[in-house]
């Protein structure tokens, strides 16, 4: 293993999330296509996103979403504004620090339910 | 621990390969009784001269100038002749350059890295008539493309670019760094020919700008800059180049 600093880990976790994204999109496509076999099925299987393990996973693909989205901006500062090179490793602790805050915010919506609370109303009323 | 001379004790672990006798490569660990001064250089020197003639490795002028030790140390691409052993500790692991074949212990083969050194056409062209004196040039157009021409080839931001490792045919950052110091050369007429040859898929676009290797250049080149304005060049055309 080469130890490289923030620009490597930076890129091997734009790799991981980029891929997550897309893994998620293919569960996706897979479960909009359920709407064919009717309101009843697709109901039903969406059911399984309601879950504590689905909503944890909801969870870490929002935080991959956020952490690709920051950082892509990250990466176009770097390509297309001559200085940006000489900050990058400022962008990407920007990039971390900004992930983690908004993973943080969004944690409360999608994890309540699992604790039988509602973030706010409306908001659970067609799962709880 | 430093002895009472001031020396210390240092314990070197050396990736060792020997390919066409060798299934593959094993560590093996010296100890050494060395100046905290001395570079590492001289710690590999002590073990080939005093302990095991048969450690492999290049060097040439121990200056960092010829760019021959360029070796993987503590996980990093460093120039051996340039790093003291006390900037770097008392247990030291030493292995060749990922991305290279390895020819012998920490010997690995650079032609592959010279023949995309070549392939960016790393020469003068200008085919107008020859001036009566010196071709000339402003301090301003010479400080334009500075900073590349410090490049000793030594492989280090090659050698730490994960768009090597995963792609040998890739031209890599050390070719891009001289590519740029002949295309934002005033007195080169080269450029478009360069910047078409790098403009292909194994050009520059394989850059992820992930910064190994302006962290690895021992001579400071911000090498993932230079190759940001090769690629802005591409982009936007020779008006970027001026």
């Amino acid at each position: 293993m080469y130890r490289g600093q923030s620009g490597q880990w930076s890129w091997l976790f734009h790799r991981v999330t980029g891929l997550g994204v897309l893994i998620f999109l293919l569960i996706h496509i897979v479960d909009i296509t359920l709407i064919g076999f009717g309101p009843t099925v697709y109901n039903d299987a969406l059911q399984v996103f309601d879950t504590a393990p689905f909503r944890i996973f909801t969870l870490a693909l929002i935080g991959a979403l956020l952490y690709h989205a920051f950082n892509g901006i990250r990466i176009i500062l770097v390509d297309f504004w001559p200085s940006g090179y000489k900050y990058q490793r400022q962008m990407f602790y920007t990039v971390m620090g900004l992930t983690i805050l908004c993973t943080l915010a969004t944690a409360f919506f999608i994890l309540a339910p699992i604790f039988g609370k509602c973030p706010q109303p409306g908001y659970c009323s067609a799962v709880m | 621990m430093a002895a009472a001379d001031g020396t210390l004790s240092v314990q070197i672990k050396v990736k060792r390969y020997q390919p066409e006798k060798e299934a593959k490569p094993y560590w093996q660990e010296f100890r050494v009784q060395v100046d905290p001064k001395d570079r590492l250089l001289d710690a590999l020197n002590q073990i080939k001269w005093e302990q095991d003639g048969t450690l492999t490795f290049r060097r040439s002028c121990a200056h960092g100038v010829c760019g021959s030790d360029a070796m993987r140390i503590n996980g990093r691409n460093r120039l051996a002749c340039k790093l003291l052993i006390e900037d770097v500790g008392t247990r030291i692991t030493v292995e060749p350059m990922l991305g290279f074949p390895v020819i012998r212990d920490l010997v690995v083969d650079m032609d592959p890295f010279f023949a995309k050194y070549e392939k960016i056409k790393p020469y003068l062209i200008n085919d107008e008539p020859e001036p009566r004196t010196e071709r000339r040039q402003s301090p301003e157009q010479r400080e334009r493309y500075d900073e590349t021409t410090k490049c000793i080839l030594c492989g280090a931001c090659t050698g730490s670019c994960p768009s090597v490792w995963a792609n040998a045919d890739w031209v890599g950052p050390a070719s891009i760094v001289n590519a740029h110091r002949f295309i934002f050369d005033s007195r080169d007429r080269g450029a478009n020919e360069r910047l078409q040859i790098l403009s292909d898929r194994n050009g520059v676009w394989r850059c992820r700008t992930i910064f190994n290797c302006s962290e690895a250049c021992p001579r400071g080149i911000h090498v993932t800059d230079a190759i940001e304005e090769v690629k802005r060049a591409i982009m936007y055309g020779s008006n970027a180049i001026e």
